[in-house]
């Protein structure tokens, strides 16, 4: 059983990230590890919230970035990182497919990723508890993700952020133009 | 004869997580509704609901800007269970709870006994639907306000204004549910978690999505399959009464009970307030603070267009279903039905 | 008290005839002790026997047949009909009367009544807080598992009140205030056309996947698959429920009756008895998963004490 969302549903012409290409995943990896830290140290009553999820593997699949993401949201033992796409990936309980911009719009608590989560737009394999709940412990942050990694890159970061937001509100409508 | 001016409605909007209260306070909500972490309360979901410490400091953060905090104990305790609900009220009163919304009449019992000054509103899952059922539970645990089933006409519910001695709350945006609520047994007959005991309609712990190789995509409700879609067919979430069936008296399948659609009573505001409904209610404690602060900021603002004597700005209120199919249920008529 | 059989009210809308004869049967035939009579789903289906003669001689039948007969209020009341069909209703003088709707209580108050199979008593104070107000008798909410069941019959017990279950028949799911039914057949309510005339135990609705679901009955949405709690009724006795009731179908309700009175008071086992109402050729599955603490739809095979 596969949880590929096609990507070509999403009204995505021309990549998700029309103004960079996908980072290689040797930079990914400190920067991963950084941002994951940053929320975690902002947040600590995310992981109350995740009850017993916290200790729970998740995939995340950007289908249209040659990459994947491992989650592990345990306050003791917080792992984010990237995998490549080759071979078994690791052990998880869900996976959450959708394209980069569709994932990006669930961490940003501007946008209402709701409609997206249970919509053709983002698929949910396995617990899908553990999906729910690691989705409400997002949403209570004092300060959407989002923020917090465009913050830590300073003004850039704030200029890629408003991009990645006008690249999902205009891959949105064509959605909706496409499939009224 | 004068014309009496209507009050004006206070908007009762939902919060999941104590972000989602920040946020419907700061985008203009009079009341806030929000719940325990545990079955007294009818989301009872994985990651949702405030814990007595978070519960207190809402309450702190809404009460210094002028907005009421609505304790959701809307649930049923089962037998041999009744402490729950009970020690859940205790703690609202000890909070400074601005009323408990209740649906059980022992836990209705137990506020009126324990902590007279405690308001009690009558909760949908209470199911009260007539003058006669709300007159009942007024004169029996002095009700303040009613929340009405979302079954009713404006012209039946101004009917009900007038017949009734308690305030008014109607559903105006969210889940556009069918089933009376509190009398619906569906996700117990195929999960076993009972909606009234249990507080949850559809735990996400029993959805499956099961991808399909042809490209379409099943949900399925404790293994049963309560929806399939074509591969680029717009998905809900697996409730039964929002589920498609097959019957002999249709070809193919077909939305038995409702098609997925949201409630939207946007264009039906300036009825509903002439018709003296006190209070408006905005369902979706379990949905992003994103979509609290844009419902509540449009709502806001149409409320406050409309008591001002203007039209209110309904383009923006529609677009908040983004695409979504939205009605304005059995408000606008009864051929609903 | 001496366990009883009854046969609860008539959910379906059947030809009036029918209804009649059927009860004629019942009193003639059948070992109930109880029966409820009176539309509990559609305030339009009254004119047709409710409201008719044929409702009074089925109730002499049943009385000088020595079964009590109790009156069963309609379980949703929105509309100016319905509100007075129900203040009718509650002012019969001298009849035993079942509420399924909380706005019967304004009423009735104070007097001795019933509490319904469709009303929410989910726990112990709620019992007690309306018996307190004239309740004498709770017929209870399929859904309830048996450790429920057993602090409410201890309740029921303790407060001298009886105690009723459903043992036979379709569980009632859902109430609406839309007619599901005209809704199949591309009708409203307003202009149904009694259409839920066509189907005697509820019109099936399946999954996707062509498996049997739910029964639609107008309004209410029932179980595809029948209630049998036949084997867990001396179980229940001993917890202190009172009355077992079996409701209506088109199936042969007098083998029905008979069988559950018999293993009721131990003169057939209940191995017997569930392998003779397994052959009287019910098209959907039996179900117990609710009293199991389970999934409704499931069945459960009775676990054996050990010994």
């Amino acid at each position: 059983m596969t949880s590929q969302p096609d990507p070509h549903a999403t009204g995505r012409a021309r990549g998700p990230m029309p103004f960079l290409p996908p980072p290689p995943l040797f930079l990914l990896k400190p920067l991963l590890a950084r941002i994951v830290r940053k929320v975690a140290a902002q947040n600590p009553g995310m992981f109350a919230r995740l009850g017993p999820h916290a200790h729970e593997h998740f995939l995340i699949d950007p289908v249209d970035m040659p990459f994947m993401l491992h989650l592990r949201p345990d306050p003791d033992a917080l792992d984010f990182r990237a995998v490549g796409r080759r071979g078994a990936p690791p052990p998880h309980v869900a996976r959450i497919s959708g394209t980069f911009l569709n994932l990006f719009t669930l961490m940003d608590a501007e946008q209402d990723g709701d409609a997206l989560f249970f919509s053709r737009d983002l698929i949910v394999t396995g617990d899908t508890e553990a999906v729910v709940c690691l989705r409400n412990a997002l949403d209570d942050v004092d300060e959407p993700i989002a923020h917090t990694v465009a913050a830590l890159f300073g003004p850039p970061g704030r200029l890629a952020l408003e991009a990645l937001r006008r690249a999902a509100d205009t891959a949105r409508r064509r959605t909706e133009e496409a499939h009224p | 004869m004068t014309a009496t001016l209507p009050v004006k409605p206070e908007l009762v909007c939902p919060a999941g997580t104590p972000a989602a209260l920040r946020t419907a306070v700061d985008a203009g909500a009079e009341n806030v509704y929000c719940g325990y972490q545990n079955a007294t309360n009818a989301r009872n979901f994985a990651g949702l609901n405030f814990t007595p410490d978070e519960m207190a400091q809402g309450i702190r953060y809404a009460h210094d800007r002028g907005a009421k905090v609505l304790i959701t104990l809307n649930t049923f305790p089962p037998a041999g269970r009744v402490d729950l609900w009970t020690e859940m009220a205790d703690l609202s009163a000890r909070l400074g709870a601005d009323a408990c919304i209740v649906a059980d009449i022992a836990v209705a019992d137990h506020i009126r006994r324990r902590h007279p000054q405690m308001r009690i509103h009558l909760s949908v899952q209470a199911a009260a639907s007539s003058p006669e059922a709300i007159a009942w539970y007024v004169r029996e645990f002095d009700v303040k306000r009613v929340v009405l089933p979302r079954i009713m006409t404006v012209s039946e519910i101004k009917g009900l204004v007038d017949e009734i001695p308690c305030e008014v709350e109607t559903f105006i945006f969210g889940n556009h549910g069918l089933m009376v609520e509190g009398r619906c047994s569906l996700t117990a007959y195929v999960t076993g978690q009972s909606t009234n005991m249990d507080g949850a309609c559809s735990p996400a712990a029993c959805v499956a999505y099961d991808q399909q190789e042809d490209g379409r995509l099943a949900t399925r409700l404790g293994g049963v399959m309560i929806d399939r879609f074509a591969p680029h067919e717009t998905a809900g979430y697996p409730t039964i009464c929002k589920g498609r069936y097959l019957s002999e008296a249709r070809d193919g399948g077909y939305y038995a009970f409702e098609e997925p659609v949201s409630l939207n009573a946007a264009t039906m505001l300036p009825e509903l307030i002439r018709a003296g409904v006190h209070a408006f209610k905005i369902e979706g404690r379990q949905r992003s603070r994103a979509y609290v602060r844009k419902v509540v900021a449009a709502f806001r603002e149409a409320v406050d267009t409309v008591m001002a004597g203007d039209e209110p700005k309904l383009a923006d209120l529609v677009a908040l279903t983004e695409g979504q199919k939205h009605t304005e249920g059995a408000l606008k008529s009864k051929t609903w039905r | 008290m001496q366990s009883e059989l009854t046969l609860g009210p008539n959910l379906f809308h059947w030809p009036a005839e029918d209804k009649r004869d059927f009860y004629y049967r019942i009193a003639d035939e059948s070992p109930v002790g109880t029966v409820y009579l009176g539309e509990t789903i559609c305030s339009k289906r009254t004119p047709f026997f409710d409201d008719t003669d044929m409702i009074e001689q089925v109730a002499d039948r049943l009385a000088r047949a020595g079964k009590r007969v109790v009156w069963s209020s309609l379980s949703e009341v929105v509309i100016r009909r319905e509100r007075r069909l129900l203040e009718a209703w509650s002012r019969q003088e001298g009849r035993e009367l079942e509420v399924n709707n909380t706005a019967a209580l304004m009423a009735l108050s104070g007097t001795p009544h019933r509490i319904g199979g469709l009303m929410n008593v989910y726990n112990e104070a709620t019992m007690d807080w309306l018996a307190r107000r004239g309740a004498t008798h709770f017929a209870l909410l399929p859904e309830l598992p048996r450790h429920v069941l057993a602090v409410l019959a201890e309740t029921a017990t303790r407060l001298g009140v009886s105690l009723e279950v459903q043992v036979f028949g379709r569980a009632s799911l859902a109430l609406s205030a839309r007619c599901y039914h005209a809704r199949a057949h591309g009708r409203t309510k307003d202009n149904c056309q009694f259409v839920c005339g066509e189907d005697a135990d509820g019109m099936r609705l399946s999954t996707m996947e062509g498996q049997p679901f739910l029964a639609i009955n107008g309004i209410q949405t029932l179980s595809h698959g029948y209630l049998d709690l036949m084997e867990d009724m001396v179980d229940m006795a001993a917890l202190g429920v009172t009355h077992f009731r079996a409701m209506p179908q088109s199936c042969d309700m007098v083998a029905v009756t008979r069988l559950y009175d018999a293993v009721l008071r131990g003169e057939m086992g209940a191995g017997e008895g569930g392998a003779k109402l397994r052959a009287l050729g019910i098209e959907a599955p039996f179900v117990n998963g609710f009293y199991r603490g389970r999934a409704g739809a499931d069945w459960v095979p009775r676990q054996h004490e050990p010994a």
